[in-house]
């Protein structure tokens, strides 16, 4: 049986009178590129760092390709590469100084080559010899992106790497993320970025309250909690809102509905109302709504 | 959002190996390096800056009492000052190099960078007290060659100057490691500084030698310990000091390993750096 790359069992985390993790059970494949939402203050970032060894959990175990986070921490770490989500630099050192030491910290002495090949990627050679306090935002973030790299590690969790990015990095990002994942890394991502997540994971866990709500593939999630949508603009929005729609924004309503059987039926009800059609927006299933309706019901 | 396709799903994937480790002991080379690195970068700050400070001390007190004052018998006041100045930069600097480190990396957030990697709590004590010792020891090695065009250098048993110097640095660097763990704030950091290390470091003996102070005063220096390492290094330049040298090494000894222990057991605990 192959090794998880993640094994969550009954984790527990509490600050205080805050849960922070409540019992997370998970488990990862090699290979997946794996979803972790939730609200802000679910756990998300905790149990990040639970796994990268910078919180240490009050009970369960984590384990990465086999190894376990605390007891066998050299190995757990050496398999495990964390962008974390705040734009943290270390001022005195070049982008290449920086990667030199981060891979030495990880035992590696000579790793020009590989260092090279990661800068290339991201788009940071011309970088390499800049100081890290010149770097715009966006480079940094792709700095950080190269220090969890330097160890080719099978794992790599990304903690909100587009948070504040603009557009043309968030897309160079991901096509490397991607690249990543078609060599054979596994990804854990967590995003406030919904449609990246839909787009991206393959599988995806939602947590709350520091439990685990929702765990599934993208395809069952959106299948078993999403419903098409029609949105209606209209000339007397009391009446199509007492046909069962809900108001989204001034004059729109949106219906829900499982097949597109029903909108047929729907429009005529709208029609017998009087509400008075102006414009009509038929919406597919999205994680977005699938979130909503998780988070509502948990 | 462009058009993209889903990412792969626990298919059959090709196993990545990390990049083998050369030798167990790079992690903590490396972070040694990084640490001597970080302050060579600055060294006007944090060489060049406190050498001035200790030559200005020098100049100043050695012109205002040399010709007052001679110290065990017919040792000049510059000369004997010239030691005490050295161990004084050698342990505030010592304090300063790795307090400094670890707050700066703790408020900018880039600490992260040395606790996701495979390296043991021990590796991390003991690189960041040997860059601040080696820190201590070039600053001392700075006074001490500006001071030489003034005074000459005369050292009667240059291993006591070793054994104190080298101490002297590992206490304030595990020293240094303790404060800027517990400090969340450099004003926490500067009170350590100002009302701890300096009171301690000026009543130790540096600018005088005990027998000079009232009785009650001198049995109060024995409770200080930076006096016992400005002592035992006095002793090694002279060949005489105000205590023992054996009992200021055996004082120096256990402060360091007290140190030594509390700093360890901080890390190994996590405290403040691991939640």
């Amino acid at each position: 049986m192959t090794i998880p790359a993640i094994r969550v069992r009954g984790v527990t985390k509490q600050y205080g009178t805050l849960r922070a993790l409540g019992g997370v059970d998970l488990e990862i494949a090699q290979g997946e590129f794996f979803g972790l939402l939730g609200p802000n203050g679910a756990g998300k970032t905790t149990l990040i760092s639970a796994l990268a060894g910078l919180v240490r959990p009050d009970g369960g175990s984590l384990e990465i390709m086999g190894h376990d986070v605390v007891g066998d921490y050299r190995n757990a770490r050496r398999n495990l590469g964390v962008v974390p989500q705040e734009l943290v630099f270390d001022p005195f050192f070049s982008v290449r100084e920086l990667l030199r030491i981060q891979s030495g910290y990880f035992g590696i002495r000579s790793n020009d080559d590989w260092i090279d090949e990661i800068l290339a990627s991201l788009d940071l050679t011309h970088k390499a010899g800049a100081n890290m306090r010149t770097l715009s935002g966006g480079m940094k973030r792709r700095v950080l992106v190269a220090q969890a790299l330097v160890h080719r590690p099978p794992v790599i969790v990304l903690d909100e790497p587009t948070a504040g990015v603009d557009v043309e990095l968030r897309q160079g990002l991901w096509q490397f993320v991607r690249k990543l994942n078609r060599d054979g890394h596994t990804i854990v991502l967590t995003t406030h970025y919904l449609e990246e997540a839909e787009t991206l994971c393959g599988r995806i866990a939602m947590l709350k309250a520091g439990k685990v709500v929702a765990l599934d593939t993208t395809e069952n999630l959106l299948r078993r909690f999403a419903t098409h949508s029609l949105r209606v603009s209209v000339d007397q929005i009391e009446l199509a809102l007492a046909l069962g729609g809900v108001a989204v924004e001034d004059d729109w309503v949106e219906f829900g509905f499982d097949s597109y059987g029903e909108v047929e039926a729907l429009l005529a009800r709208l029609r017998e109302s009087g509400a008075g059609l102006r414009e009509m927006q038929l919406g597919e299933p999205d994680l977005e709504r699938v979130f909503v309706e998780v988070m509502h019901r948990a | 959002m462009p058009e993209m396709h889903k990412a792969m799903h626990a298919g059959a994937v090709s196993r990545i190996e990390p990049v083998a480790v050369d030798s167990p002991l790079t992690g903590f080379r490396t972070l040694l390096y990084k640490e001597v690195l970080r302050f060579w970068k600055v060294g006007f700050q944090t060489v060049a800056a406190p050498v001035l400070n200790a030559l200005l001390f020098l100049l100043i007190f050695s012109h205002v009492l040399d010709r007052h004052v001679t110290v065990y018998g017919d040792v000049p006041y510059a000369r004997f000052l010239v030691p005490g100045l050295v161990m004084m930069s050698v342990l505030q600097n010592a304090f300063a190099n790795s307090s400094s480190s670890l707050i700066q990396s703790k408020i900018t957030g880039n600490i992260i960078f040395v606790l996701l990697p495979p390296l043991s709590y021990r590796e991390f004590y003991a690189a960041y007290v040997i860059a601040s010792t080696l820190r201590g020891l070039f600053v001392g090695m700075g006074v001490l060659l500006v001071s030489v065009p003034f005074v000459g250098l005369s050292i009667a048993n240059p291993l006591w100057v070793l054994a104190f110097g080298v101490m002297g640095g590992a206490i304030l660097g595990s020293f240094g490691v303790i404060a800027g763990i517990w400090a969340d704030k450099f004003d926490q950091l500067a009170a350590f500084q100002n009302f701890f290390i300096m009171p301690l470091t000026m009543l130790s003996g540096v600018f005088y030698s005990i027998h000079s102070l009232p009785q009650r005063w001198q049995d109060l220096s024995h409770f200080n310990p930076f006096f016992f390492m400005i002592d035992g290094f006095r002793y090694g330049f002279f060949g005489q000091s105000d205590t023992s040298p054996w009992l200021s090494l055996a004082v120096v000894s256990v402060c360091f390993v007290f140190l030594a222990a509390l700093a360890l057991a901080m890390l190994a605990r996590g405290y403040k750096l691991r939640s």
